[in-house]
């Protein structure tokens, strides 16, 4: 069937801010919709509130809109573009959850817009547990024993049917929030109280328990011709209960017989077919009882997904742009593979290597959160390995992980191992690689873990290796064991370390020896046709298909695995390093490990090499590609922190020097060179021990701010207001050494921040976003909201710091972009911290102000000259014009991990951001907040208490918020001082105090907004339980004065008005020609 | 790492190209035509199916042996494979069906095996240069001598194999449930699932070792004819094809698979040629070209019908997205239909299970017509 020219628009809705469960394969897949849709000839319009995606450049789409994911504003953007159709399908749950939102209030019906992929009908049965159950009884499958609650009492009912242990679902969250395993009626409760209080609809689903059995998913693409093909099957790793998220998972499935593999093939073709997902790709999970082959259907999802991510990765077939291309009309046959060109999409890829995927979790950002891994999904991002064998991937994916420091455990006791090996954690496999080095039988392990014996067994093989290096001298392990180690992926870094030697000395004895990798094409196909696309990943075998070009050629290196600190934003760079580098005429060479992004699209860049970003695979690469230039400034920490390395290896590193790099993480020598130019920054000094610590914290005042060297995303930074806190946190936060020094600041109190992000060159410096936090100092930049431009800060003190900025880049030689961080305090500009890297910011300031900062630092690092893109000296002067304001807020995770406080400080904790865009301050935050998922009241009561420094600034919110229309009730403390000055307030417990007290009141839906600032240590435990029931129940809870006075800003800004004005970026900066 | 000690092998092929790797499976050497396989998995199915024999297998897919293998999924009594090639046995059997390693099964079999080697390289070689001959040795480690027992091999071209695989005496297959009708299966290394689903169709299979002639055929008073896959060039049937024209002459419905539809397609006056290097997986795009749909089959062949070359009175109706070779025809009036690839799948998917059904339907209207 040719494609439908009865549609000429189509809309498509993104993912939205990066959550948990939600991350940047969303932006891989909308991106790939939206190329391939308008690749068709067809008008695509997009809405994302996140602006650090590719998706939302506006060369993607014809019109971009960054705006709130609200059925308001998704509806003024219909109104504006009336789009034909609507493809919800690319977009993860959110836009599916969107456009459902959007049938149901009438908007897709009165505008005429068509959703094409999935239809509602189908999208409801495939959401809706209870229409999916019924669908797959119809179709004589099974699935598990249960029902669903709605009420406790219902719980009660169903729990006598499932037993104990229960697997609770709460219907309609993402990553499983707020579901779990309850082994006893008492979890039982909480769990399914929790449950019904997460579900938008109020409704869980509880199960019987499959813990245990084997986990498989199988990818489906459908055409309107009814043709379906199967991309892919994936097994898991971590049996039924551990969060597919959370699990590692390994591509194709392993311990399946033909027999079996092709029944579950059978079920998902029925499964799309029922559901009735028209085109498209669908992902469906089956649980199978390894004792006998009995099989479940756990669910459905109707549209592409964080697997769909994974196959497309894992296979070569381009899921979300063929599914893209199946929704306007096309059918499989009629599209071309692009990998073979020869051969049609119509086909099942086979591939002749394993792929491993391994979450990584962030558990150390969270302290209070207890390490336990179960239906719901707490990793932040994933890696993927390709190998040749299982071994290998797995081996392979583990070092892309960059763990800090690998856990190496010692004297574990048998009861530990055990509780350790029973119960799924983030660092479960180191516990079972233990165990099996302890003698612990492959049996034993499989009978606490339920992983399947296969994997188990492969384990050991890897054991067996290492057993076969340990304890000997380098030189004294001969070349097969070598090769059989480099087989199994072990690292260069793994073998000194077993043998005592460098990597260095590691290295150069297996090139004697002649082990070198050789790199493979992921083809689709089996190596059955020849492939077209130098997609690769290396293994230790024969023949080398690199076949590396003569061309002028730039390798572009990844940022690895989302974490909090480094996520999307990096990719974004990346991806437009190597967009601008292509069309100036190089080659250009990815290199990343990350499955979810843009930058691993196998078209994304003239190459890619799938692999992990360590010295050892990076210099590989370096090896046979002989590149002309290598890039380490777009993928954040990961390939800086591989800077100097490489240097000494005499590797082309382009842009700012690795000797810039360092002098600006080195405190010595930046230190000195602050003082060299005369720009103040705060007292600090370096500390390798306690005492060190106390002394210069004592030199410097308290409070100070502590810190590890060398993190990203302020890992482990705390604000510290005397000795014995010190004196805590050198115990027990961090292990200072004189490798690992601790950096010590003195703290800024109610500093205003600054984020300053630059462009320069030898002989040009461009001022690009001069970005002011709307959250004091003491947040991390990261998990502030910022604002462009400016709105408090005295001219003087932007002409500062633009010359401080300018001198610093001519000081670093910076040749790309900078960021650097200021903080004002007593009209004095400090400089707080020099990246000379690119940013998080970058993708919200291109945004913001229309230019394209990584193209053009990716063109100025390659010899072009900054000058010659005629840019204006400070382009949050010239380029936001009239009164338009540009806000980035954050969005964090802590409703994933209970028990833990959800309260801003200096570690950051936020997962992603969303843009907010208004013709006033409040209109933008209003939007930012909107998209940050935050209802913005308008009305209703608003709880304040503050501390007595606050109290001043919170009577003027206090009186604002009256004449908005709330009711005011404070905190003892704070009432007193409102009704000092007439406001009518009442006065509520705080936690300790009695009850009912305001939890019980933010429990009761009776509180709209919290205002609520630290009072020190004694009241921690009270201000953690309001906090943690606003976040429970949305109810917006602001914990600094900045920020409440932003949200009062917001709500007034709101007040009495129902139309939300959208704007597309095309419209907000006439096309930029300066990047050309 | 290896499973039978560090015992070497050799795998050699007739162009001088050589594979060294580990020895598994049984100790001994095997010649025969070199192809490969894509199936990710299926390899009991593979190791059992006649249409293998002469031929040495490698697996695309670099894991094999995982879950071991059962006694229920076999598509003959014995693996009729020459030889095996792996990237990486497994050492374990992992499933809860298994009964044995793929290693001991191999050693039971007396089939050689080899691990280890570069297998893409080896498909890849394969893929640009054709399938050739090939030799397989755990007990020879000298090179040259290898190739040369390649290069002394039989070649694939004008190869007669059914008569090796075919059944020594006619056996019959009853009918699940309700007999309906009666098929003589001529069993030219016929699959057990072809057999397994016509018998659930309601048939009772009569299979007919390939040289039965067709007056024994008719004879049997079949409802329908059967005519099954199978190894070897189907240019080497010269007296088989003879039968097979008379037999259809009957005017009996006729399925032919595979081997079957390269008999059906010579015996109507067409011919058939090799194939660079053939089709062999699970996930091989076919286009109906009457309904417009796209099924993903299971194939098996090294050869194929060509197209220019049948009759008008026969039309193709299924071909091959890949290279548009032909998978399928009919003939327009009598009811005669083949396919060159497997609806009975094991292994592979599904998809074409109906052309049983379609045979059924034939069956059907030819009683009542009659």
């Amino acid at each position: 069937m040719p494609k439908r020219t009865d549609i000429q628009k189509i809309l498509i809705i993104g993912s939205g801010p990066i959550v948990i469960g939600q991350a940047a394969e969303f932006d891989y897949s909308g991106t790939q919709a939206c190329r391939a849709l308008r690749q068709e000839g067809y008008e695509v319009t997009l809405v994302n509130s996140n602006p650090a995606t590719i998706m939302t450049d506006p060369e993607m789409a014809d019109r971009t809109y960054i705006e709130p994911l609200t059925v308001e504003s998704v509806r003024a953007i219909i109104k504006r573009e009336r789009p034909d159709a609507l493809l919800p399908t690319v977009g993860g749950q959110t836009a599916l959850n969107m456009a459902v939102a959007l049938a149901d209030a009438g908007v897709l019906e009165e505008f005429g817009v068509e959703m094409i992929g999935a239809k509602r009908e189908a999208v409801k049965v495939a959401e809706d547990r209870r229409l999916f159950k019924a669908a797959m009884d119809e179709a004589g499958m099974q699935m598990p024993r249960g029902g669903f609650a709605r009420s406790w009492d219902e719980a009660e009912e169903i729990v006598k049917e499932t037993g104990y242990p229960a697997i609770i679902r709460p219907s309609f969250t993402l990553g499983g929030t707020g579901g779990g395993v309850a082994f006893n009626p008492e979890e039982y409760e909480e769990i399914v109280r929790a449950g019904l209080a997460a579900s938008p609809i109020h409704e869980v689903l509880i199960e019987e328990s499959i813990l245990g059995w084997k986990e498989y998913e199988l990818e489906v693409m459908r055409d309107l011709a009814d043709n379906v093909v199967i991309i892919c099957s994936i097994e898991n790793f971590d049996p039924m209960g551990v969060h597919t998220g959370d699990s590692i998972t390994v591509a194709p499935a392993q311990t399946l017989s033909d027999v079996e593999y092709q029944s579950l093939r059978d079920m998902a073709i029925t499964i799309i077919r029922k559901v009735g997902v028209e085109t498209g790709g669908s992902n469906i999970q089956f649980a199978v009882n390894p004792d006998n082959g009995e099989i479940r259907i756990i669910e459905m999802n109707p549209r592409v997904s964080r697997s769909s991510a994974l196959a497309s990765k894992a296979t070569g077939f381009p899921i979300a742009k063929i599914a893209a291309k199946l929704a306007v009309g096309y059918t499989l046959d009629e599209i071309p593979n692009d990998i073979t060109k020869k051969t049609p999409a119509s086909f099942e890829p086979t591939i002749d290597y394993v792929v491993a995927k391994i979450p990584k979790w962030n558990f150390e950002k969270f302290r209070d959160a207890e390490d336990v891994l179960g239906t719901q999904m707490k990793s932040v991002g994933e890696v993927m390995a390709i190998g040749r064998t299982f071994k290998e991937a797995l081996f392979k994916g583990l070092r892309s992980l960059e763990a800090v420091k690998p856990l190496r455990l010692r004297g574990v006791s048998d009861g530990e191992l055990q509780r350790k090996l029973a119960r799924p954690n983030s660092q479960r496999f180191s516990y079972i690689t233990y165990a099996l080095q302890h003698g612990w039988s492959i049996p034993e392990v499989h009978r606490l873990t339920r992983i399947d014996p296969w994997f188990l067994e492969q384990l050991k093989e890897v054991m067996r290796i290492q057993d076969r290096i340990v304890d000997r001298r380098l030189e004294d392990v001969p070349a097969e064991v070598i090769r059989a180690a480099k087989e199994a992926a072990l690292s260069d870094r793994r073998i000194a370390y077993l043998t005592g030697s460098t990597e260095m000395e590691v290295r150069n004895y297996r090139k004697r020896l002649g082990i070198k990798p050789v790199y493979k094409r992921v083809d689709t196909c089996g190596a059955e046709f020849e492939s077209y696309t130098p997609y690769l990943y290396s293994t230790y075998e024969e023949e080398d298909e690199s076949e590396p070009s003569e061309r002028r050629k730039i390798i572009i290196l990844g940022s690895g695995p989302n974490r909090i600190g480094q996520g999307v934003e990096f990719d974004y760079c990346c991806c437009h390093a190597s967009f601008a580098l292509r069309e100036a005429g190089f080659e250009t060479i990815m290199v990343n490990c990350n499955p979810e992004t843009v930058s691993t699209d196998y078209d994304t860049s003239d190459r890619l090499y799938f692999e992990p970003l360590t010295f050892e695979d990076v210099m590989n690469i370096i090896d046979v590609e002989q590149p002309e230039g290598v890039i380490v400034q777009f993928g954040g920490q990961t390939p800086l922190n591989l800077a100097m390395r490489l240097h000494d290896e005499g590797v082309p590193i382009i842009g700012t020097s690795p000797d810039s790099i360092d002098l600006a993480e080195d405190r010595k020598r930046f230190g000195a060179l602050l003082n060299e130019l005369g720009i103040p920054q705060p007292e600090n000094g370096t500390a390798t021990s306690f005492e060190e610590a106390r002394e210069i914290a004592e030199r410097i005042g308290y409070p100070v701010l502590v810190r590890p060297s060398y993190v990203l995303g302020g890992r482990a930074m705390a604000i510290v207001y005397d000795e014995a806190t010190l004196d805590e946190y050198m115990r027990t936060a961090v292990d200072a050494s004189p490798e690992r020094p601790i950096l010590i600041d003195k703290f800024l109190e109610r500093a205003a921040e600054f984020d300053v992000d630059a462009l320069a060159d030898e002989t040009a410096c461009i001022v690009a976003g001069l970005q002011e936090h709307i959250e004091e100092a003491g947040i991390h930049s990261g998990d502030s909201s910022c604002v462009l431009p400016p709105v408090r800060i005295q001219p003087e003190h932007l002409e500062t710091m633009r010359h401080y900025t300018r001198e610093l880049a001519r000081a670093l030689n910076v040749r790309g972009l900078m960021n650097i961080q200021y903080a004002i305090k007593d009209d004095r500009v400090y400089v707080l911290e020099v990246n000379p890297r690119a940013s998080r910011t970058v993708p919200f300031v291109s945004k913001a102000t229309g230019v394209p900062l990584a193209r053009i630092a990716a063109l100025v690092m390659a010899g072009r000259a900054l000058s010659s893109f005629h840019l204006p000296e400070d382009l949050t002067a010239s380029r936001i014009s009239g009164n338009r304001y540009y806000i980035k807020s954050p969005v964090f995770p802590f409703v994933k991990f209970p028990g833990v406080d959800p309260v801003l400080g200096p570690e950051m904790h936020s997962t992603g951001e969303v843009m907010g865009e208004g013709d006033s301050f409040g209109e933008a935050y209003a939007k930012a907040m909107l998209g940050a998922g935050l209802s913005l009241p308008q009305s209703g009561t608003a709880f304040i208490s503050v501390n007595d420094a606050d109290k001043g600034q919170a009577v003027l919110l206090a009186r604002r918020l009256a004449r908005l229309g709330f009711n005011l009730v404070a905190s003892f403390g704070t009432a007193a001082r409102l009704r000092e000055v007439g406001l009518q307030v009442e006065t509520v417990f705080k936690v300790n105090e009695g009850r009912p007290n305001v939890v019980d009141y933010i429990k009761s839906g009776d509180i709209a907004l919290v205002i609520n600032t630290p009072l020190g240590r004694v009241s921690h435990y009270d201000e953690q339980a309001i906090r943690r029931a606003a976040l429970q129940y949305n109810v917006p809870c602001v914990t600094t004065m900045t920020g409440a006075q932003a949200l009062v800003e917001a709500i007034t800004a709101r007040a009495g008005s129902d139309e939300i004005l959208v704007h597309p970026l095309q419209e907000l900066h006439a096309v930029s020609q300066t990047a050309k | 790492m290896n499973i039978s000690g560090l015992k070497q092998a050799l795998l050699a092929l007739e162009d001088g190209r050589v594979f060294r790797g580990r020895a598994w499976g049984a100790e001994g050497e095997a010649t025969g035509e070199m192809v490969f396989n894509t199936s990710m998995s299926g390899y009991q199915e593979v190791l059992t199916d006649p249409s293998y024999a002469g031929q040495i297998v490698c697996m695309t897919y670099p894991l094999i042996g995982n879950y071991g293998v059962n006694h229920t999924d076999s598509e003959s009594k014995r693996p009729w494979v020459e030889g095996f090639v792996v990237r990486e046995a497994s050492r374990m059997a992992s499933n809860w069906r298994a009964e044995e390693t793929l290693d001991a099964y191999l050693k039971r079999w007396k089939i050689p095996a080899i691990e280890h080697i570069d297998t893409r390289a080896l498909v890849r070689h394969i893929r640009d240069k054709g399938a050739m001959r090939a030799c397989l040795s755990s007990i020879d480690t000298n090179e040259e001598s290898v190739i040369e027992k390649a290069r002394a091999s039989t070649p694939m071209e004008n190869r007669e194999l059914a008569s090796q695989v075919t059944c020594a005496e006619p056996y019959t297959v009853e009918a699940e449930g309700e007999e309906r009708f009666h098929v003589v299966c001529y069993d030219f290394g016929v699959k057990m699932n072809s057999l397994r689903e016509l018998a659930a169709m309601g048939c009772r299979v009569t299979v007919v070792p390939a040289n039965t002639s067709a007056e024994d055929v008719i004879g049997l008073r079949p409802d329908g004819i059967f005519l099954s896959n199978g190894p070897g060039d189907p240019a080497s049937m010269t007296r088989v094809v003879e039968e097979v024209r008379s037999v259809i002459k009957a005017g009996v419905p006729t399925f032919g698979i595979c081997f079957g539809h390269q008999l059906l397609g010579r015996a109507f006056g067409g011919t058939t040629y090799k194939l660079l290097f053939g089709h062999r997986g699970g996930n091989q795009p076919v286009k109906d070209l009457l309904k417009g749909t796209v099924e993903i089959t299971s194939h098996n062949h090294g050869f194929a019908v060509k197209a220019d070359s049948l009759p008008q009175e026969v039309e193709v109706t299924h071909i091959n997205l890949n290279d548009n070779c032909v998978e399928g025809m009919r003939h327009k009036t009598l009811p005669i239909f083949s396919v060159q690839y497997h609806p009975e799948a094991a292994p592979g998917p599904h998809d074409a299970e109906h052309h049983f059904r379609r045979f059924i339907e034939m069956m059907e209207r030819a009683h009542a017509s009659a």
